[in-house]
């Protein structure tokens, strides 16, 4: 009998031979009690957190806490069932109704993870003999809902306008057409050229996807996104968000101007196919979205928390993978992952959580420690966090 | 452009690429043989889409796994 699990050895060795120098497993951390959007217990230790997507801090927001618990009163703990069948409540159409706001625009579908809205709209808008032309840097989610439909996938060179260019003018003519972007990619925390690329797509007949989960609730002058901050966010047909990033719960949602959009909720299998989202999570989203239109000033605290750590990280000499701030996400280059794995335990024990990224998540093979600041961070919290930094940089021989 | 002549700038567009020096044949797999990442194989790919002027899709891609499956395909991709 051959043992289906042989394919997975090398990555079981590679494992063994990493924890077998004594290091904490990066990839098994419990948070054993959460104090705030920003602190946590985590193995044991008060640990200050820069590795969530927790941008906004809304997780702890009390009016949102209390929206949820009202809706477990009200309309108990689950669905259990389709959103085409039993499980569309009041609480669904009420985050929908609130994402049509947040956005300005027409129709909204939300599915029960951000995975699942990628997954169900690109599988479901590029069919057989269409032509899917992405970014080679996609998030899992963009690259399995390719692999999921039917279409020609054609990925071009990151963030490169004329690589996009010169295939979108290869597909044969007549054939049907679909730009896959993201606004922020969240492995190097870089924005993608949007205004040029979304013209260029136009130009020549493509739809526009734009997933905009990294941005939402912070980038653009009413948080909507990198489209929305490059002023085209008119010309993008679909964007896809997520309720796990700034909103601070779990979904995913599709918002479009498309006067078929609604057909969809009948054709798509990843939002037909499974149990919707729990009252309790919808009206926590919608109090967290409605709440988020009016984040100006944390928007503001939020962006000086970027700047700072970009500044700081470099001036002690750490590589950065931008050489500007350009969303939350600060991430750190790391030689190797043994290299990188250390350096992450000695954050650890300095009591600091960031997110220790690998192969195949990360582009060009590279080993990357991934910060991510909250709008909640404070000034202070910022500076703690560049002194852990050097102290365990030095520690682990980085800089 | 026939089999032996788009082989021929296939060949040279292979050369940077061919780090480890690996004599080439028609049976080379570019996974086990060439041992090339996936970087490596979008950028090759690029390479020669830019030079024929064609589209080599993911799931043509998926099809090809030797040296001479690329000349083939290509020859038939330039119509």
């Amino acid at each position: 009998m051959t043992d289906l699990f042989s394919k997975f050895d090398p990555l079981i060795e590679q494992r063994r031979a990493l924890l077998a120098g004594g290091v904490e497993d990066p990839f098994n951390l419990v948070m054993e009690r959460v104090l705030s959007p920003t602190v946590a217990v985590c193995n044991g230790r008060e640990t200050i957190l820069l590795g969530t997507y927790n941008y906004m801090g809304m997780t702890f927001d009390p009016d949102v806490i209390l929206a949820g618990k009202q809706a477990l009163d009200d309309f108990g703990s689950g669905t259990t069932g389709s959103r085409v069948l039993n499980g569309t409540y009041a609480g669904h159409r009420a985050v929908e109704d609130a994402l049509k706001d947040f956005y300005g625009m027409e129709h909204a579908m939300v599915f029960s993870t951000g995975y699942q809205a990628n997954l169900g709209i690109i599988s479901t808008v590029a069919g057989k003999g269409d032509y899917i032309v992405l970014d080679i840097d996609s998030h899992a989610s963009i690259w399995d809902g390719c692999k999921m439909g039917d279409a020609e996938v054609v990925p071009f060179k990151h963030n490169d306008i004329v690589a996009m260019e010169k295939r979108l003018k290869r597909i044969p003519e007549g054939a049907g057409k679909l730009v896959v972007l993201e606004g922020v990619y969240s492995m190097l925390g870089d924005i993608a050229p949007l205004k040029e690329m979304i013209a260029i797509a136009k130009e020549n007949g493509a739809m526009v996807l734009v997933d905009e989960a990294h941005s939402m609730g912070f980038i653009g002058p009413n948080g909507r996104g990198v489209a929305e901050e490059q002023g085209v966010l008119d010309d993008v047909d679909f964007v896809i968000g997520t309720f796990s990033k700034s909103v601070g719960t779990v979904g995913g949602f599709c918002v479009s101007n498309h006067p078929k959009f609604e057909i969809l909720r009948l054709v798509c299998r990843p939002y037909v196919f499974t149990a919707s989202l729990p009252p309790s999570v919808v009206h926590t989203a919608a109090t967290s979205i409605r709440k988020l239109m009016h984040a100006g000033n944390k928007r503001a605290h939020l962006w000086e928390n970027s700047r700072t750590l970009h500044k700081g990280l470099r001036d002690r000499g750490f590589q950065l993978g931008t050489e500007e701030p350009q969303s939350a996400i600060i991430s750190v280059i790391m030689p190797d992952l043994e290299r990188g794995a250390g350096m992450w335990e000695a954050l650890l024990h300095e009591g600091l959580y960031v997110n220790l990224a690998r192969p195949p998540a990360t582009p060009a093979g590279m080993t990357l420690l991934r910060c991510s600041l909250c709008a909640e961070h404070t000034a202070e919290q910022v500076q703690t966090i560049i002194g852990m930094f050097e102290r365990a940089g030095k520690k682990a021989g980085i800089i | 452009m026939d089999r032996a002549a788009t082989a021929n700038r296939i060949a040279e567009l292979i050369e940077p690429f061919n780090k480890k020096g690996i004599a080439i044949a028609e049976d080379t797999t570019f996974a086990g043989d060439l041992e090339w990442d996936s970087l490596t194989v979008m950028d090759f790919v690029a390479a020669i889409e830019d030079e024929f002027d064609i589209i080599i899709t993911m799931n043509q891609q998926a099809e090809i796994e030797t040296y001479g499956q690329l000349i083939d395909a290509v020859t038939k991709l330039q119509g």
